[in-house]
């Protein structure tokens, strides 16, 4: 099996959308996040509980994707927070996409707390079989 | 208090779990709140008034029929599955961190609880639960007379 390694999502976290200072006050964390390749697309699947499609926030900008979530704080009059795994923290990530990604057509949707996005291939990166005929 | 009995993470072998849980640790501080181990899933809150308790959980990306909720006495179990998407022969994961397959995870509660009257919401990935205490569970105020 052979795959093509030029299009894959760089793991290193992107420079410039990252490290600029966020507006709101509230933490974020990195949301876990699949990736996978099709023969004309990329896959991201990224788990953001607390999240729809109101208050996600997808941009693209000089070959970084940012993913952005903003989670609503949890309040519950007259109760005690007493054991706590998660906070209600926001969800942001970057990712640099190669060339071969074409940033228009980029689809996503979010359901049950899952943001799926789309990345299809330019036409250029997408492999041509070449038949070859007797001469 | 109460503190979840027992869990088990039931995917085969997830190598992100450690990650995530430094992740957690550096990211997800909480203050003067018990803070149970992260690696766990779901991950869950727990808010306690004097008639109910609020139980959150994160589980995203699950169908709300697959989500199987149960209450006995005061022991809360939720149950499910996560499905990976099925890929194709040729398409192949660039990475892999979310985690799949059945998971149980068991709480108990300060209570005992009315199962009859337990709500559950699931909305945007995350499960929420008014648990009730039980009628027979509740303190009785005893009436004092003279002899």
């Amino acid at each position: 099996m052979t795959v093509n390694r030029s299009t894959e999502l760089e793991k290193r976290p992107a420079a410039s959308p990252a490290e600029i200072e966020r507006t709101r006050q509230a933490s974020a964390v990195a949301p876990s996040a699949d990736i996978y390749e099709k023969a004309d697309a990329l896959v991201v699947v990224a788990d953001m509980p607390g999240v729809d499609e109101k208050s996600v926030d997808i941009r693209v900008e000089r070959n970084v994707l940012t993913i952005e979530g903003r989670v609503a704080q949890e309040k519950h009059e007259g109760y005690r927070l007493a054991y706590s795994e998660y906070a209600p923290y926001d969800y942001h990530r970057a990712f640099t996409l190669s060339n071969e990604i074409d940033p228009s057509r980029i689809e996503a949707t979010i359901k049950h707390g899952v943001l799926r996005l789309t990345l299809p291939k330019a036409k250029a990166a997408i492999p041509r079989k070449i038949d070859v005929k007797m001469g | 208090m109460f503190w979840p009995t027992h869990s088990r993470w039931g995917w085969d072998w997830d190598p992100w779990a450690e990650l995530r849980r430094l992740q957690r640790d550096f990211t997800r501080l909480f203050e003067g709140v018990e803070r149970g181990a992260p690696v766990d899933f779901p991950a869950v809150n727990v808010w306690t008034g004097p008639d109910d308790v609020i139980v959150t959980a994160e589980v995203p990306g699950i169908e709300p029929k697959n989500l199987d909720v149960s209450v006995q006495g005061d022991t809360l179990t939720i149950r499910g599955n996560r499905e990976p998407d099925k890929i194709k022969d040729g398409e192949s994961y660039h990475r892999q961190e979310r985690g799949y397959g059945q998971f149980v995870r068991t709480l108990t509660l300060p209570h005992q609880v009315d199962s009859d009257k337990v709500e559950a919401k699931y909305e945007k990935g995350v499960l929420r639960l008014r648990l009730p205490r039980a009628a027979s569970d509740k303190p009785r105020q005893i009436a004092v007379t003279t002899g």
